[in-house]
């Protein structure tokens, strides 16, 4: 008979070592949908590789790519950390996003020192106040944040196609359902020439610095830490619980805003209702992968980045659909699920012993 | 007024919104039975798309629709065992594992269409199940039309639900398997198996959920395409709560759903000027949250949900 008993505290190390073999396990078991698909296993894995890092382009197109994922991975890291479980960051990423044209495509000229931090904190604003909302109803009536922020991603897009379609629409635009471009004052810089890697980069890295000091050094991040560990004990020590998950589900959507403002701003340059791929769903994956730290979150970021990037690149040529990316993202959540039992439970042959001969 | 009281009074109507309610009368009643047994299936919104790919895919190859609805179910259970194995003896977090399935069930779908379809454009239709309309029956006044000339699988939901209802109160089985969501020590006391009554429960309900998939590209649809779904998965988990949990009111929760989106959509063509459409579509989301915020207040959850169970540690 078998049973699962708890292990004694893993080392840093194994802790650091897990993500990385979980992620290695999903690219290795993507070997099978290729193989479904009758692609050359071997030279797939070289395409991706090829597209991930094979040049400068390439690697740049990368980490432009983990920008968005870098912001939505934080936000669910801090939810995440406080049990909150906000699934609502691509919706929150829209809203950022629909913030940064309102306030980007002429309502304001002023020089790119005034208008590029006004998006980013009108982004922000928009992002917080789309979780506020859920954790409020969760808070106030005890409404499952899961499913609010989930139906809330669906409402909020549909909301980007009416605007796209009325308020906000490119009168330009040939009919297609777009925004004004953004002002050049309201545009993050690209930061090499001819690249496509923009100044949201740095910023999601600093966020990311300034997540981590938040949640290590401040009491703030004390709490936040207290209440996801245990929500009535921290209550009966006298925190303000409520006002605690209030002001992370601020912060969460803060940083999903970002990652709409950053895409608008930093790539696009103006707003469709296919801005992002997903990449709230992904940033649950990329928290997961980083086990919640904000450190990690950057690394896991570029990960899932290069999974897309690299399946991108890799179908162009062979011809293999690109929901590959998908799932070895999906594969790679999985893997690091598991991954994390094995390091918390071992599983034990425990001999049989029958009561009533013995 | 006389345009909505001839809107509710016409039997076009209550036939759209039982038809309407079909997929998530499914999809209601696999979620209450994982939730019952103590297991949150957050999978159901991808198990939905898998089972909408798999029917179709498997009618589209030659098989008999009765097959591709078995199919279907098949994937759905496989996806539930994947889910059940994370958080039931791996007492993973069911959200997070629930999440991952969608995606995972979601990518498998979409990339295995993909792959065996490579450069259609338009979705290749197949002949879907037709309405049953049964002779008399059928020609009976307001009954007939609303009832009776609906697709069997509208009628496989109605039958689901009184089987999951016959199961949960009738049989010992849904004792145990209602106990297990509760109390899972005094299911263990009673020398019954834990991990197999959540496992069992999690891949019947997630084989429910993927028959509502199923039901959209084989009844409501002819076709298979990407985004179909549509959140209709999280609408089902909303409605759970809505339902307390039982499938007499599983049923009545998704009827009333139908019956608003299939009056909103008539009322769109009345006054479809003055508002804009997406109005209309954001509608059946706004509604779900709605429902849930009035049920959540006095929700009786299943004690143990979201709580593993190890055996041998108390």
């Amino acid at each position: 008979m078998i049973r699962i008993e708890p292990r004694p505290p893993v080392s840093g190390t194994v802790r650091l070592v897990l993500p990385l073999a979980a992620a290695l396990a999903a690219l290795a078991l993507t070997a099978v949908p290729l193989l479904f698909a009758g692609a050359p296993v071997f030279t797939a894995y070289g395409l991706m590789l090829k597209g991930v890092a094979g040049s400068l382009f390439a690697f740049t197109e990368t980490l432009t790519r983990a920008t968005p994922l870098i912001f939505t991975g934080l936000a669910a890291a801090v939810a995440f950390r406080a049990r909150l479980w906000n699934i609502g960051a691509e919706g929150q990423l829209y809203l950022g996003a629909l913030a940064c044209v309102w306030i980007g495509t002429g309502m304001i000229d002023a020089p790119a020192l005034v208008l590029v931090p006004l998006v980013l904190l009108a982004g922000a604003l928009a992002g917080a106040v789309g979780m506020i909302g859920p954790a409020w109803l969760r808070t106030r009536f005890g409404a499952d944040e899961v499913v609010t922020t989930l139906l809330l991603n669906f409402i909020i897009l549909i909301f980007v196609q009416m605007m796209l379609e009325g308020a906000l629409k490119d009168p330009m635009g040939l009919g297609w359902p777009q925004s004004e471009p953004v002002l050049d004052a309201a545009m993050l810089p690209p930061l090499i020439d001819r690249m496509r890697l923009h100044w949201g980069f740095p910023l999601a890295l600093v966020m990311a610095v300034l997540v981590h000091l938040l949640m290590s050094r401040t009491v703030w991040g004390f709490r936040i830490r207290a209440v996801g560990e245990n929500a009535a004990a921290a209550r009966h020590a006298g925190l303000p619980v409520t006002r605690v998950l209030l002001s992370v589900a601020a912060l969460s959507g803060a940083l999903a805003g970002l990652a709409g403002v950053s895409e608008v701003a930093g790539l696009k340059g103006y707003l469709t209702a296919d801005l992002s791929p997903g990449f709230g769903y992904a940033g649950i994956v990329v928290a997961m992968l980083a086990g919640l730290s904000p450190l990690g979150v950057v690394v896991a970021a570029v990960y899932i980045a290069a999974v897309f990037v690299g399946a991108d690149s890799m179908s162009r040529e062979l011809g293999v659909s690109s929901y590959l990316a998908d799932l070895t993202v999906a594969l790679s959540l999985i893997c690091v699920l598991l991954g994390g039992f094995f390091a918390r439970y071992r599983i034990v042959r425990v001999p049989t012993v029958d009561a009533g001969q013995g | 007024m006389a345009d909505i009281l001839s809107i509710l009074l016409s039997d076009s109507f209550w036939a759209a919104a039982l038809r309407i309610a079909t997929p998530l009368i499914f999809g209601v009643l696999g979620a209450l039975l994982c939730e019952r047994s103590g297991v949150l299936n957050l999978g159901i919104e991808g198990i939905f798309v898998a089972g909408a790919m798999t029917g179709w895919l498997a009618v589209w190859m030659g098989a008999p629709l009765w097959l591709g609805v078995l199919a279907a179910a098949l994937a759905g259970a496989g996806f539930g065992l994947i889910h059940a194995i994370l958080t039931v003896p791996l007492g993973l977090s069911q959200h997070v594992s629930g999440l991952g399935v969608t995606m995972l069930a979601t990518s498998v779908a979409y990339f295995t269409y993909r792959t065996a379809l490579p450069d259609v454009t338009s979705p290749p239709r197949i002949t879907p199940f037709q309405p049953l309309d049964i002779p008399l029956l059928s020609d009976l006044p307001f009954v007939g039309p609303v009832l009776f000339q609906q697709t069997a699988l509208t009628w496989l939901a109605l039958g689901c639900v009184f089987l999951v209802w016959y199961v949960l109160n009738r049989m010992s089985l849904g004792v145990a398997l209602r106990a297990v969501g509760d109390n899972p020590d005094a299911v263990d006391a009673q020398g019954l198996s834990v991990y197999g009554l959540r496992i069992g429960a999690v891949m019947a309900g997630s084989a429910l959920m993927a028959l509502g998939g199923a039901f959209l590209t084989m009844s409501a649809f002819d076709a298979f395409f990407f985004g179909m779904v549509n959140g209709r998965g999280w609408i089902c988990i909303a409605l759970v709560i809505f339902a307390s949990w039982r499938p007499g009111k599983a049923l009545l929760g998704a009827l009333l759903f139908g019956a608003f989106d299939a009056f909103q959509v008539r009322l769109q063509t009345e006054v479809g000027a003055m508002v804009p459409g997406q109005v209309f579509l954001m509608a059946p989301y706004i509604l779900s949250i709605i429902a849930l915020v009035v049920a959540a207040r006095g929700a009786d959850y299943p004690r143990a949900l979201l709580t593993p169970w190890f055996k041998g540690q108390r």
